[in-house]
């Protein structure tokens, strides 16, 4: 942390720091989803880069005061470019004892941690799990460690509120406001943002202008505390970032993918169809489709995943855009019409956010474990198209370029999201809408030359919707005969058919860019990647390389095909090393088609990987210390040749 | 092909044109032809454009239907026809739909999807064949095949209780409900009616699987019994029955079905059931009645209008660009807060 006074304003000297990772965590009714994304664009407004990890509970309500019920969203901002929320935090906002005992262990040493002290108080102290008579913020150990301030934030937000009339509970529920008052006083951030989303949601949207004036209230009262209490002996500075210029907004993965979805149906002047279940982590895209009704986007709510994949097949066979939308469990629900789609070879696109699995897992935390599932989960041999998004931002990329394959090549997508980048938020330059190229369709044949299954040059049959005259035709999913389309049972057809859906992927690969390593183009270790673990495998590769480590990184946002030079890249290094949030799934298809020795780092722990495992992982490929594990897996944030993970 | 043309020079089209070129397979004798010459006859005499038609079925015997109709087709996957089905009318509205499923297929492996597709009343025709077994896959019990029945799956009898498909269509809130048989002279008009209902349509055919389950309906189609077995619904008529239309049905004094005889004990056609489409109660209590105890209904059940999923979606679109103004993209993008780095 560069330091450096810059101004004062009350008290405390104002120290300028890089970058700073906070943590607000509470009861999941306490707010602290809303906190931590209006800390967020509040840091994006005045010019910081932002990278966020929201964590929240599964259950809406675990009881309260648990550690079961802790709702948790981390803020990296930072003065440089930054690519992932931190390893560590720098300050924690804890609102009571269960989010104490929950988050404490992630902060750094000397760290600060701002506690609502009127909830340490007997029952909530018994709630969290702590013994008897056993209060944290009296261990003389935790003072040392930490800088303990014990605000009590819910007495200070009563009596800042008393005269406004609102009852008690109402006036409880401002407390994440006043909360979040004194941490902006603490790193020097304007109210204005934030006062103007309370205004224009409380006040306009839920026509509440009395929970409007009371939340402001709240959050100013929260900012003169900070200026006026001479606890805080210092508050901190982070300088704008050298950003590129241009326009920005906060985004995050699943409100990318809703607006590059949309764009892409533009692009192909087609009808955005989104058919889709509710389900954890994905259910965000449905509810920002559903709010574009004006930009001509229909979404559907099935009743089921697998009603939910057949209409957006049906809606694909009418001549739109069909779309499905879910996570884990729910793309194991539409495997066999997935099939279907790829047999009767519909432009269609399947979005899987995933999360922490087998079965109903972690559903509310992030994992890379659906990737064979993507890939082979279907019966018979039935490739599929599989991107990856690398970043919140790149999931709009994404999204166009799902629509442009699927319509240029006839054939179902899959794009692989997660739930760290489905609710991590990052800056997103606003793209100017006419700079996309169009995505062109291919006119169907006349009615005289016309064939359900004819090929083009991409081997993509032509696509007929109903209301074509002429152009009848039966599809389905018995093996068609080539050409003709005709339900067909010749075996020789079927081998046929059975290498042109995989020839159909092959060219896929004929269109998509070729892998470019981060770095230099050889060296000791390739570091290879792929979807949302892209900043932090990019800023541990950073971090070596400054150290003088002929270390390279490289990621794949196309699983299925992979890059044409993948082999070739891959073949420049002396090592590879495969950092995955799963048990080695990349790693296995990348061994089985290149019969090389990857090794693997590689964990389920519902997290993304810290900057600093991956650098130990780097250490270990390099300086021979690995052993002879294929994989290794961090445990407590420690990797050695002894934290073997299967 | 073409036989006449109107005065829009678009050819009228005739059941043969509504033939597709590939040869029907289904067992000889199978009750499916009788079903298939009629719906042919049906889209034909509906006006129908062959473009402007889909057939989309799941699997089993009756759901190669697609097949053989010279129209947009989609043979999708076992039960999932509605939800195909449901995609196709968000894409375009104006498509004329049939959806062609089985007892197996819509009642078993798709009994979700039947329910959701009747209570959306979205604008499809449902063409349930019930041959009461399981006859793609050689003969297996069904949901609608009667308790104690001998399959290869149940050697000692089934000990499933079997359902009434029309009791879940119309508890399922669908708009048009009606039952036909394969080879009985009420199933054009049944089917015709069925096709020009907007909102979603429901007909249970009873068809004869002449290999697994032979003879199933004979009660209802042979000659000499059927009269005394079913029971032709009128809107607005008695519920009348019988080789002499001397037996009918009224209610006890607990509000039960009960067959009577007119003319006996004073029994005359005013103290008959009237059938009413637009009486929900009433189909339901149609739909519990079955042989050998009472004439099983035959005719439309029920009927109401009401609004089509596909254009209500259609009116919420249109309403949000009235309200909003056409989105574009540009302003999507930067909707919420956007701040702008200078140089």
């Amino acid at each position: 942390m560069a330091a450096g006074s810059v101004e004062a304003k009350g008290k405390a000297p104002l120290k300028d720091v890089t970058s700073a990772v906070v943590r607000f965590a509470g009861d999941s009714g306490d707010g602290m989803q809303l906190a931590g994304t209006q800390f967020t664009d509040t840091s994006a407004v005045v010019g910081n880069d932002v990278a966020t990890l929201p964590d929240f509970p599964a259950e809406i309500r675990a009881p309260a005061g648990t550690v079961a019920g802790v709702s948790g969203f981390q803020i990296n901002f930072a003065a440089t470019n930054i690519h992932t929320p931190g390893d560590v935090v720098n300050a924690l906002i804890a609102m009571n004892p269960a989010a104490f005992k929950a988050h404490i262990d992630d902060v750094e040493q000397g760290g600060i941690v701002v506690v609502n002290d009127s909830e340490f108080e007997k029952v909530n102290l018994r709630k969290a799990g702590y013994k008897e008579g056993y209060n944290p913020l009296d261990d003389e150990q935790i003072n040392q460690k930490y800088k303990i301030y014990r605000v009590p934030i819910t007495r200070l937000n009563e009596e800042a509120l008393a005269e406004t009339g609102m009852g008690a509970k109402d006036i409880g529920r401002c407390k994440n406001m006043f909360a979040l008052g004194l941490i902006y006083w603490m790193y020097d951030r304007p109210l204005d943002t934030t006062i103007g989303y309370l205004e224009d949601y409380f006040g306009k949207k839920k026509k509440k202008p009395e929970v409007a004036a009371a939340n402001v209230k709240a959050l100013k009262s929260g900012f003169y505390f900070g200026e006026t209490a001479e606890m805080f002996p210092v508050r901190y500075h982070v300088a704008k970032a050298p950003i590129s210029p241009g326009t920005y907004r906060k985004i995050t993965g699943n409100e990318a993918l809703a607006m590059g979805l949309v764009t892409g149906a533009k692009l192909a002047e087609k009808t955005l169809i989104y058919c889709s279940y509710p389900i954890t982590p994905a259910s965000d895209i449905l509810h920002n489709l559903a709010a574009m009704r004006n930009l001509g986007v229909k979404t559907f709510q099935a009743e089921d995943e697998i009603a939910a994949v057949c209409s957006a097949i049906g809606a694909s066979f009418g001549g739109q855009l069909g779309v499905t939308g879910t996570s884990g469990p729910g793309l194991a629900l539409k495997s066999e019409a997935l099939g279907l789609a790829v047999i009767t070879e519909l432009p269609m696109i399947v979005v899987n956010v995933q999360r922490g699995g087998p079965s109903t897992g972690l559903p509310t935390k992030t994992e890379q474990s659906d990737l064979l599932q993507a890939m082979y989960g279907r019966n018979g041999d039935c490739p599929i198209v599989v991107l990856a998004p690398k970043s919140p931002a790149d999931c709009f990329d994404i999204a166009i370029e799902a629509v442009r394959i699927a319509f240029r090549h006839m054939l179902p997508v899959v794009i692989l999201s997660d739930g760290y980048l489905a609710n991590g938020a990052e800056p997103w330059p606003i793209p100017d809408p006419t700079s996309f190229d169009k995505i062109e369709i291919p006119a169907p044949p006349s009615p005289e030359s016309f064939h359900a299954y004819s090929r083009d040059e991409n081997l993509s049959r032509p696509w007929a919707a109903p209301g074509m005259a002429g152009l009848e035709h039966r599809i389905g999913g018995l093996e068609k005969q080539n050409l003709t389309g005709n339900v067909s049972y010749d075996p020789e057809n079927h081998q046929e058919m059975t290498d042109l859906r995989h020839a159909k992927i092959d060219k896929v690969g004929e269109f998509i860019p070729a892998l470019e390593p981060y770095g230099s183009p050889s060296g000791d270790l390739l570091v290879l990647g792929w979807g949302g673990t892209y900043g932090s495998i990019l800023t541990a590769v950073d971090h070596a390389r400054q150290e003088g480590h002929k270390v390279s990184a490289a990621h794949l946002r196309y699983l299925n095909p992979l890059p044409k030079n993948l082999g070739e890249v891959l073949g420049r290094f002396k090592k590879v090393l495969i950092p995955e949030l799963n048990v080695g799934q990349l790693r296995l298809l990348i061994r089985g088609k290149f019969l090389i020795d990857a090794r693997g780092l590689n964990k389920v722990q519902g997290k993304p990987f810290l900057i600093e495992e991956i650098e130990q992982a780097i250490t270990l490929m390099l300086d021979g210390t690995w052993g002879p594990s294929e994989s290794l897996t961090p445990r407590h944030h420690q990797v050695s040749s002894e934290s073997w993970g299967g | 092909m073409t036989t006449a043309t109107t005065n829009l020079d678009v050819p009228v089209l005739t059941a043969k044109d509504f033939a597709s070129d590939q040869d029907v397979r289904w067992c000889p004798g199978c009750g499916d032809y009788a079903i298939l010459n009629q719906v042919r006859k049906v889209v034909a005499k509906m006006g129908n454009r062959k473009e402007n038609t889909v057939f989309v079925s799941g699997i089993g015997c009756s759901s190669r239907f697609p097949y053989y109709m010279d129209t947009y087709g989609f043979h999708s996957i076992h039960g999932r026809a509605p939800g195909i089905a449901t995609g196709i009318k968000l894409a375009n509205p104006e498509l004329d739909v049939w959806i062609v499923t089985g007892d197996g297929d819509g009642l078993s492996i798709g009994g979700n999807h039947l329910m959701h597709v009747l209570r959306r009343n979205v604008n499809v025709h449902i063409l349930l064949f019930n041959n009461r077994i399981y006859g793609l896959t050689k003969g297996q019990y069904s949901p609608t095949s009667e308790e104690g029945k001998k399959t290869k799956s149940s050697p000692m009898g089934s000990i499933d209780m079997p359902l009434s498909p029309l009791s879940i269509a119309i508890a399922s809130e669908a708009s048009f409900v009606a039952r036909a048989i394969d080879v009985d002279k009420n199933l054009a008009g049944v089917l015709e009616r069925a096709g020009k209902h907007e909102g979603s349509a429901i007909v249970e055919i009873y068809q004869d699987c002449n290999i697994f389950n032979h003879k199933a309906f004979d009660y209802a189609t042979a000659k000499d019994a059927k009269l005394d077995n079913i029971l032709y619904l009128e809107h607005g008529k008695p519920l009348v029955f019988g080789k002499d239309n001397q037996k009918g049905i009224t209610l006890d004094r607990t509000r039960k079905p009960k067959v009577v005889t007119l003319g006996e004990d004073g029994v005359t056609e005013d103290d008959l059931l009237v059938h009413d489409e637009g009486d929900e109660s009433l189909a339901f209590l149609l739909s519990r009645l079955t042989y050998p105890d009472f004439p099983e209904p035959m005719g439309v059940f029920y009927r109401v209008e009401d609004d089509c999923y596909e254009n209500l979606l259609e009116k919420q679109v249109e309403d949000a660009v009235k309200a909003k103004g056409p989105g574009n993209l540009a302003d999507l993008y930067s909707a919420g807060d956007t701040y702008t780095v200078k140089d």
